[in-house]
């Protein structure tokens, strides 16, 4: 397998402990982590097949028996590794809040209201030009309790898998120009400023289809690179 | 190959998964309209090995249970052998994926059926303990932490290379207690009997 995982990378994550995300304090380890070599465990992962995946796992607005309320949006872009080459056959899973902000969940205690034709999650398994594709709505701002008066940006919840369990990625997608940015905890966790931007989309107007609906590109990039023979993969 | 212009300036960082994942990612039956990527039923009928249960509870530095956090597994067949293409050798079963996802009840607890995974290849030619990956996602968790669940009825704990590298004294926080095919690992996040995660 040349596959190699450099841990490098993995700074741009936020750090576990981010004491203005309230609920990291308690969830946060204490003990360093213990450096491992990456095993043959580590440098392979689940592979998901054609036929898992209906093509209305894709629509978020054909789901029910009639159309969401809100902003139509085409999301788009590419699932990449580090070196910037395609993933084919990455599961792309994602799940929303409506147009309203509030989500379909039993625990969401958000009095917006929940809209009968929207469930808010989706499915993609990219083709070989690693390439997704999602049309939904775009989801409102919701309240959370973290403190006085929080907001959370509108977002949308990404789960990615790659060529390996150590390329498994979950993360949020924003919208370009949103207002919170600069008292959202969890978009602010991400220490460096330009890996918090490549997490907000980008407005294109080719992906925009006239007269239906906004596009959006958001490009996914994961940890693995392909090893060059000068590479020794057991080592860090 | 790629050339510089293309080359990414780095990897997507993490999010939280937050505390409405279980409608994407775990619905069950409770969200009849959203497909099921994986859940914990790891092993169909039929597959070979000896059938286990991998269960127990999270817990966060307060000790209390952990209702939102989500764990997913990946682990080799009986065989030792994974079900991915950099794992070239034949399989007695196709149908053995070795994935596995289930989010935490009320009282924190986790479940999965699976098969016990046989002895992987590891670093230096030496041979892993069976062994299985566990990664924990969480409201209040910005990344996943890696894990790992072994078994205490297996001699080879004694000579895997990658228990050597945890303290002696921390490293019964890797090892499932077995009673009958049930294996029993708590995961704690934080504080006293903190769980090993890894740097990977
Ligand atoms: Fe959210």
């Amino acid at each position: 397998m040349a596959l190699i995982l450099p841990t490098d990378s993995t700074a741009a994550h936020p750090p576990s402990l981010h004491p203005a995300y309230t609920s990291t304090v308690l969830r946060a380890p204490q003990q360093p982590l213990i450096l491992v070599p990456h095993t043959l465990t580590e440098l392979t992962g689940p592979v998901y097949g054609h036929g898992k995946v209906r093509d209305t796992d894709a629509d978020l607005t054909v789901q029910h028996a009639g159309e969401p309320l809100g902003e139509r949006i085409i999301i788009t872009g590419r699932v990449l590794d580090e070196d910037g080459r395609p993933v084919p056959h990455a599961l792309v899973e994602l799940w929303q809040a409506n147009a309203a902000g509030r989500y379909v969940h039993v625990r969401d205690q958000h009095p917006a209201p929940l809209d009968p034709n929207f469930t808010g999650a989706g499915r993609y398994l990219t083709g070989e030009d690693g390439r997704y594709r999602f049309t939904t709505i775009r989801p409102g701002a919701y309240p959370w309790r973290n403190h006085h008066n929080a907001w959370r940006p509108a977002h949308i919840h990404f789960s990615v898998f790659g060529p390996s369990f150590l390329s498994r990625l979950v993360t949020q997608m924003y919208f370009p120009g949103d207002p919170l940015f600069p008292f959202d905890p969890i978009f602010n966790g991400i220490p460096d400023e330009r890996a918090r931007e490549r997490l907000i989309a980008r407005f294109d107007l080719e992906t925009t289809q006239p007269e239906w609906a906004l596009g959006y590109q958001f490009d996914i990039v994961l940890r693995g690179r392909e090893a060059t023979p000068m590479e020794e993969p057991h080592e860090h | 190959m790629s050339t510089d212009s293309t080359r990414p300036e780095g990897i997507t960082p993490s999010q939280t998964v937050g505390p409405f994942f279980h409608y994407g990612l775990t619905p069950g039956t409770a969200y009849p309209h959203v497909p099921v990527s994986a859940d914990g039923h790891v092993a169909a009928a039929g597959t070979p090995g000896e059938r286990i249960v991998l269960t127990g509870r999270v817990f966060d530095g307060a000790g209390e249970p952990v209702p939102d956090a989500m764990l997913e597994i990946w682990q080799a067949d009986s065989d030792g052998r994974y079900a991915h293409p950099g794992d070239g050798r034949a399989r007695q079963s196709n149908s053995f994926m070795g994935f596995g996802r289930s989010d935490t009840r009320a009282d924190g607890t986790y479940r999965f059926e699976t098969v016990k995974p046989g002895k992987v290849p590891g670093p230096g030619g030496r041979e892993q303990a069976p062994h299985i990956l566990v990664a924990v996602f969480g409201r209040g968790m910005l990344k996943q932490l890696f894990t790992r669940a072994y078994f205490e009825d297996e001699a080879a704990n004694a000579s895997d290379p990658i228990l050597a590298l945890v303290p002696e004294a921390r490293r019964g926080t890797l090892i499932a207690k077995r009673h009958g095919d049930t294996y029993t690992l708590d995961i704690r996040l934080q504080g006293e009997g903190e769980t090993v995660f890894f740097a990977v």
